[in-house]
């Protein structure tokens, strides 16, 4: 089997041989050591930081000619970021299929969702993450937060959700919420809604995460135990707005709230655009 | 200049011709990082290489393959393979050849491997600059063997591991008494892969 060549003249992937080498490398430590932020030596990407660099790279690393990718933003197949990361993909990847349904993907490039269909065992899940760092907002010192971490010393956020509770009833954070993995490692989920951090608990699927321009990236492997971080009398509770999608009538899945005109009209759609579709599909046959 | 950066003059192959590497650099790689990727993700499920290169003899096929997929000019590789092994991993994969077993990146035990406590383990800060051990075995069987557990398992795995070197598994259970710290092992038969990251325990079947 030989390489055909990308239409671009660049190498299968975007990147070249030893960078894919040294995130490989980077990758397999990083599920050796479940919820461990790895450095990694980032590349520059022809699109900017913050706009899914780490994802692309771990992306880069892991596909072959073989693979179905499916990329989401905010749970849509639909919206800019995700339309032209899987353009580039296509571009520099000959051979790979892309697709919006979950359940034929075997990558999953994603930015602040975990899709509603249930992941299977030939899937990866590669997340786009702005801070890896689950402690940065209350320790910006890298040096200081990498010993807690050695030290598994995570009393800060423990007292950060006391203060959440104390000061408002229940835990402030709606999106982000912070995970133990293994019982080991603090690991900031990525931006996903709190609605999305159950589905990462014993996962059939292996999840891994880049920070493109935090230059770190980790992982989560199948089947291992990841806890969103609560009290015994404040147990954590996955968020969702209380209605229904106006498109698929969904009552069970994460939703958008859809500003409909200027006199106060309004409506929750799903974000999962496969998912609605899917179940729009069903309920048309 | 640390011994890191310390690069041997090439040895000369003694049989003369060297033998190939990948066919294909780019592709066979990536189909070999994704089986060991899934190996090391699901500990005990054995996985199949499908495009191994022929590596000269001891290598297997499987232990060429994971070592030219991962290995290059910035990480230090032992191996007990002998000449020809190392001038063919040398020109294939540039690789610097490590003095001793604490400077290795990679090592490849093609007999006895050194002990797990003589190999790097990484820091608790910096878990991530441990050894990775490929281990040469006879043959990997799932189903039936040893039982392991851990993250990556459902329940269990069962892996029959033939011609492991004779106190492993006492040797690998004060090694994954070190976590987050610990080396992680890739064990090769044939054209097969499975690993034993540092989080899976092995109890005797």
């Amino acid at each position: 089997m030989s390489t055909p060549m990308p239409e671009s003249g660049y190498n299968f992937a975007y990147l070249d041989e030893g960078t894919k080498r040294m995130i490989r490398r980077a990758l397999l430590k990083a599920v050796a050591v479940p919820g461990h932020q790895v450095p990694f030596g980032s590349r520059e990407m022809p699109l900017p930081y913050g706009w899914g660099t780490g994802g692309i790279q771990v992306t880069a690393a892991v596909i072959g000619p073989e693979d179905t990718l499916k990329v989401i933003d905010q749970g849509a197949d639909d919206t800019t970021n995700a339309v032209s990361i899987r353009r580039f993909f296509a571009r520099v990847a000959p051979g790979l299929r892309t697709t919006e349904r979950t359940a034929e993907a075997t990558v999953i490039q994603t930015r602040h969702r975990i899709p509603e269909t249930p992941l299977s065992e030939g899937q990866v899940m590669v997340y786009q993450v702005p801070q890896p760092e689950p402690l940065y907002k209350l320790e910006p010192r890298r040096a200081e937060t990498r010993r807690l971490h050695a030290l598994a010393d995570y009393g800060l956020m423990q007292v950060k959700l006391y203060e959440d509770i104390a000061r408002q009833g229940r835990v402030g954070s709606s999106y982000d919420h912070p995970v133990m993995v293994g019982g080991r490692y603090l690991m900031a989920p990525s931006p996903i809604p709190a609605f999305d951090n159950p589905k990462m608990h014993m996962s059939p699927a292996l999840q891994l995460f880049g920070a493109g321009r935090e230059r770190r990236l980790y992982a989560v492997p199948p089947y291992t135990e990841v806890r969103s971080l609560d009290f015994e009398d404040h147990p954590f509770e996955p968020l969702r707005a209380n209605g229904h999608c106006a498109l698929c009538g969904a009552r069970d899945t994460y939703l958008d709230e859809m500003i409909t005109d200027d006199r106060g009209g309004r409506l929750f759609v799903c974000s999962d655009t496969d998912h609605c579709a899917t179940r729009r599909e069903e309920k048309a046959a | 200049m640390s011994a890191r950066d310390r690069l041997r003059p090439p040895v000369a192959a003694t049989a003369g011709t060297l033998l190939p590497g990948f066919a294909d650099p780019v592709l066979d790689a990536q189909s070999a990082f994704r089986a060991v990727l899934e190996a090391m993700a699901r500990p005990g499920r054995v996985q199949r290489l499908p495009r191994p290169p022929a590596p000269p003899a001891p290598i297997l096929p499987a232990a060429g393959a994971v070592l030219l997929a991962l290995v290059d000019s910035a990480t230090p590789v032992l191996t007990d393979a002998g000449a020809e092994a190392e001038a063919w991993l040398r020109f294939h994969a540039g690789c610097p050849l490590a003095d001793g077993p604490a400077e290795a990146d990679f090592l490849l035990a093609t007999g006895t491997p050194p002990p797990l406590a003589a190999l790097r383990a990484g820091t608790d800060e910096d878990p991530q600059l441990s050894a990775t051990l490929i281990l040469q075995v006879q043959a990997l069987e799932e189903g039936s063997g040893w039982r392991l557990t851990g993250p990556g398992i459902e329940r269990e795995h069962r892996l029959r591991v033939a011609g492991a070197p004779p106190g492993f598994i006492a040797e690998r259970t004060a090694n994954a008494a070190l976590f987050p710290r610990g080396v992680d092992v890739i064990l090769c038969a044939g054209d097969r892969v499975a690993a034993l990251p540092r989080t899976t325990r092995i109890e005797e079947g």
